[in-house]
């Protein structure tokens, strides 16, 4: 897959589509430190949603709390019309299967071939897949992010760029309906996090995902984005599509555009 | 009372109750399905097969020198014929049980403890349980049943090695045949002494992998704390080992078994 042009802008939102998720007046704390303070935001079906922050602005709690990893002090984190916090386990890691999760630092597993950390989750869910249903599912995921010739390497082995590709496919084996994808350009050279932001673009077009994009890359925001959302202590500051923000003369909201 | 003395004191109490916690929920978690009997039996194979060579060669020398050191002292009393029953007698209720289970503190110990620390910094448990695997269940149920598993088939296996060492360590001076040399120990020794010396393996096994897995899936501040987790991982389930010792003398007295 040719992934250093930008092929393609991010594919339109249907008005009329769906909320898939709804986070509404959300409060997280960390003792004396109040990341959340009433945040709200919603996604809709097929929309890649940037949100912006500074760092320690409560970016990657807000997506830890939509997975379940963190649970908030008050609010409602709604996926699918179910409230996270409130699941039980069985239910919570039913509906994680339907949402990817792309970690910062891709978070491959060591100890296992590149085949195998792509196999995991498929093992853990579908366990009546055949050998060949499995491999051709592999051969797949690394197909989508061009690293089909990896698929017996060690983590170890592999570039940052490669890592997060392999973390991306890893993400994708499950086909989920929702990515959240927490800083995924980070530590990249500018090739590698353009090649990055259009695979985003791609599986967006491919797969019909709703994906919310943490990022301090405003390149990557500006390829990905149908729309911007900027966190500014704890609350949704303001939102828009790229290209509103980008002419905005707010002083608050020009610095990160600069 | 000192503040430092204070503060240390509630550490230790903060640690016990973190281990018990650690504990009760090994219980909740380990016998609900589903089991993972693969990353199970990985475990016994790494645990068991991977630290016999170890376990075995410091039996081997235990048992010589033991036999060795002991020969002058039973000589001056024109008791060397009593040295195989001696030598058994401490091999099978202490010295095998307790030297095999520091062994076995200090590799598999600090290797969980490591890799489950690095798992941990590295937000691979976190990708486990986004990935709707629970993490606890695969990593920490796992390790603890196979460390609780083959810690006593350890032991048995070094008991047998430290004793044919010391059928060696007698015929270096002597010349005594490998049937006599087992009559002697098999005579020398009754139920009361070998199991409870069994059984308190066990309770080495099940420490020494509850301690490595709770300083692992605890770990924090990053590459430090990885470092901090495998070696607290030695140092307390080795003081654990002891205390339970102690303890298991204590009952078995108790129970009329010495």
């Amino acid at each position: 897959m040719e992934t250093n042009v930008i092929h393609q802008l991010p594919k339109p939102v249907d008005p009329k589509a769906d909320a898939v998720v709804e986070i509404k007046d959300l409060y997280k704390s960390f003792g004396s430190n109040h990341v959340l303070r009433g945040f709200n935001l919603n996604l809709k079906k097929g929309e890649n949603l940037v949100v912006l922050g500074k760092s320690g602005s409560g970016k990657s709690v807000l997506i830890k709390c939509m997975v379940g990893l963190l649970t908030p002090d008050k609010g409602i984190v709604e996926v699918f019309g179910k409230n996270i916090p409130k699941l039980d386990r069985d239910e919570l890691d039913h509906i994680r299967v339907k949402i990817g999760f792309l970690f910062q630092s891709s978070a491959l597993y060591d100890s296992m071939t590149v085949r195998e950390n792509l196999e995991f989750p498929l093992r853990r869910h579908w366990i009546s897949k055949t050998r060949e249903e499995v491999d051709e599912l592999v051969l797949e995921a690394l197909d989508n992010v061009g690293l089909k010739d990896a698929i017996d390497l060690m983590p170890s082995e592999l570039s940052g760029g490669m890592r997060k590709r392999i973390g991306l496919a890893r993400t994708l084996i499950l086909k989920p309906d929702i990515i959240l994808y927490d800083e995924p350009t980070t530590g990249l050279d500018p090739i590698t996090s353009r090649e990055i932001s259009n695979l985003i673009v791609d599986i967006q077009h491919k797969y019909n995902t709703s994906s919310i994009i943490i990022t301090h890359d405003m390149a990557c925001a500006k390829i990905v984005s149908n729309r911007v959302m900027i966190l500014v202590n704890g609350i949704k500051f303001t939102e828009g599509t790229y290209d509103e923000l980008n002419n905005s003369i707010d002083p608050q909201i020009k610095p990160f555009f600069e | 009372m000192p503040k430092k003395s204070v503060q240390a004191f509630k550490d230790v109490l903060l640690e016990v109750g973190g281990i018990s916690d650690f504990t009760i929920r090994f219980f909740k978690e380990g016998f609900k399905p589903r089991y993972e009997w693969t990353e199970f039996g990985r475990q016994c194979f790494i645990i068991g097969y991977k630290t016999l060579p170890l376990v075995g060669v410091t039996a081997f020398i235990m048992g010589l020198v033991l036999t060795v050191q002991s020969r002058p002292t039973l000589e001056e009393f024109g008791a060397e014929s009593y040295l195989p029953a001696m030598v058994a007698l401490s091999v099978i209720r202490e010295i095998g049980p307790v030297i095999t289970a520091l062994i076995c503190a200090g590799k598999i110990g600090s290797s969980i403890g490591a890799e489950l620390g690095s798992m941990k910094v590295t937000e691979q448990i976190d990708a486990m349980e986004v990935s709707g695997t629970n993490p606890f269940k695969y990593l920490v149920v796992t390790r603890v049943a196979a460390c609780t598993l083959m810690l006593p088939l350890l032991v048995i296996i070094a008991d047998l090695i430290s004793l044919y060492a010391a059928y060696i360590g007698v015929n270096i001076k002597d010349v005594v045949s490998i049937d006599l040399f087992f009559s002697q120990v098999f005579n020398s020794l009754v139920f009361g002494d070998v199991l409870p010396a069994l059984i308190k393996t066990y309770f080495f096994g099940f420490a020494i992998g509850i301690i490595g897995c709770y300083k692992g899936y605890n770990s924090m501040k990053g590459t430090e704390g990885v470092g901090i987790a495998a070696n607290s991982a030695v140092v307390v389930s080795s003081l654990v080992v002891f205390i339970l010792d102690l303890i298991a003398v204590q009952i078995a007295e108790i129970m009329g078994l010495t």
